[in-house]
């Protein structure tokens, strides 16, 4: 079925349940990207080039690389993120398709979710299969492997959600590019410090479930709020 | 209270008012801080671990408390906005916005300029220090947000969003003092009924910090005129304002 397709169906007046919207809009956004495979594999590389960056940048110190791993790591997720957040409304303001899902009659709610765990799905798991691949690069200490995974695991979606609330601020701005990182990097910084955190504890073979709760607290609570800040940011921006 | 609040909701009627309250609280602003500093800098005591240098505390805590409050201000501003759509709330978080970015500016430059002699450093990565830093951050994408939009509403709109999710940075600032206990010292004032220091430094302290509350609410009715005027250029009453040159 073409998007337009999808689109259309779900002006009709008809009441499709929330899972199944959800999923319409999951499924037609993960199908659109992979016809785009570009938009998919350019992050992917941006964040291994950004990585791969530092060891010439610093030196090939086997101690000062496992030293800074986890924020290079870490650092390199948010950029990446931030890089593929655009295609995130872009192309659905653009072509109208996003103002038809707001004034369909389903929560916008559901809709925005789709479209982030779609995001997230896109681009933030592919970084944590990668990601310990890379952190062999950069002689990762052992003890430091479970603990990168679950924080990016955990941390990787409150990226995507937070991003969503910047990009719904800035679709309908020219240049919105610089604006959206100046917007949303400095919210990502809690993110940043409690995840490194949590990395680093652990190299130090101590136990990290506090930085790993603050994380997931983070987590839940941008997985319940930031929709509602995306949508009523998409109908200011979609006026 | 409603009936009360009503013809404030009118552009024309704010603009008059808050044009007739300037004087006041300049005046009330300049004296107060006028005391405030003079006996803080020339009278009362240097502190006897730090010496004199401890006297930029005159300025660097009423800035830094006051550039969170002119936040959370921003925040119910933007809330009314929000909630009630009124357009003036808008406009006054418009016209804190770059206030705010000042006053955190300032906290952050005199508290350098009080940690050189003391931490003997210029800036620390500690957590206090970090997460003025992100606030801001915070008040330069709200303004940088408002100055993107072609359209004043959607942009006091848009902008008001952003502030709200901010909103959570505010009681990290708070308390990371508590939470995390690192170099910044804690809280000295605020504690109630038995402030860690003397009332001859008390007094001063409290002369200023009016002072430049007065300050912040002079400059918020300025910019906040500017504001109604600039939104409501087309309407009759300011054009005969223009016509009639009166302020």
């Amino acid at each position: 079925m073409s998007d337009t397709a999808i689109t259309s169906q779900l002006n009709q007046p008809i009441a499709l349940s929330y899972r199944s919207a959800f999923m319409l809009i999951l499924k037609r956004d993960v199908t659109l990207a992979f016809r785009h495979k570009d938009d998919i594999i350019n992050p992917i590389l941006f964040f291994i080039i950004v990585i791969t960056l530092f060891p010439l940048g610093i030196g090939p110190e086997a101690n000062t690389l496992s030293r800074i791993a986890p924020g290079i790591i870490w650092v390199a997720a948010l950029l990446s993120t931030l890089l593929s957040l655009d295609r995130l409304f872009k192309s659905d303001y653009n072509d109208g398709s996003l103002e038809q899902m707001l004034l369909s009659p389903h929560p916008i709610f559901i809709l925005v979710l789709a479209k982030i765990v779609a995001h997230w799905l896109l681009t933030g798991l592919p970084l944590i299969f990668i990601a310990p691949l890379l952190a062999v690069l950069l002689h990762l200490n052992e003890n430091s492997y479970g603990a990168l995974m679950i924080t990016l695991l955990l941390g990787t979606p409150i990226l995507s959600l937070i991003g969503a609330i910047g990009v719904a601020l800035t679709v309908g701005i020219k240049k919105g590019g610089v604006l959206l990182s100046l917007l949303v990097l400095p919210l990502y910084i809690p993110v940043l410090i409690f995840a490194t955190s949590a990395i680093d504890t652990a190299a130090m073979n101590l136990p990290f479930t506090g930085q790993l709760a603050i994380i997931a607290a983070l987590f839940f609570s941008t997985l319940t709020l930031a929709p509602f800040a995306v949508s009523s940011a998409l109908k200011v921006s979609t006026n | 209270m409603w009936k009360w609040l009503h013809p404030y909701a009118k552009p024309e009627t704010t603009y008059h008012l808050t044009g007739r309250l300037i004087p006041w609280f300049s005046y009330l602003s300049i004296i107060l801080l006028t005391i405030g500093l003079v006996w803080a800098l020339l009278f009362s005591p240097a502190d006897y671990q730090q010496g004199d240098s401890f006297r930029i505390f005159y300025i660097h805590v009423p800035s830094a408390t006051l550039s969170m409050g002119i936040y959370v201000g921003m925040a119910i501003a933007a809330l009314c906005s929000i909630v009630w759509q009124l357009k003036l709330a808008d406009a006054s978080a418009a016209a804190m916005a770059p206030i705010g970015a000042v006053f955190t500016f300032i906290s952050l430059v005199t508290g350098a300029a009080w940690g050189k002699p003391m931490w003997g450093t210029w800036w620390i990565w500690d957590a206090r220090l970090t997460s003025q830093l992100i606030l801001l951050f915070l008040f330069l994408g709200v303004i940088a947000l408002h100055n993107a939009f072609e359209d004043k509403v959607m942009a006091g709109k848009a902008a008001g969003i952003l502030t709200l999710v901010g909103v959570i940075n505010i009681p990290i600032i708070k308390y990371s003092v508590e939470w995390w206990n690192t170099l910044h010292q804690g809280a000295t004032v605020s504690k109630m009924g038995k402030p860690s220091m003397t009332l001859d430094m008390l007094w001063p302290f409290i002369f200023s910090y009016m002072g430049f509350i007065f300050l912040i609410v002079v400059i918020t009715c300025i910019r906040f005129r500017t504001e109604i005027l600039a939104r409501n250029g087309m309407r009759q009453w300011v054009r005969d304002l223009a016509v009639k040159g009166e302020s």
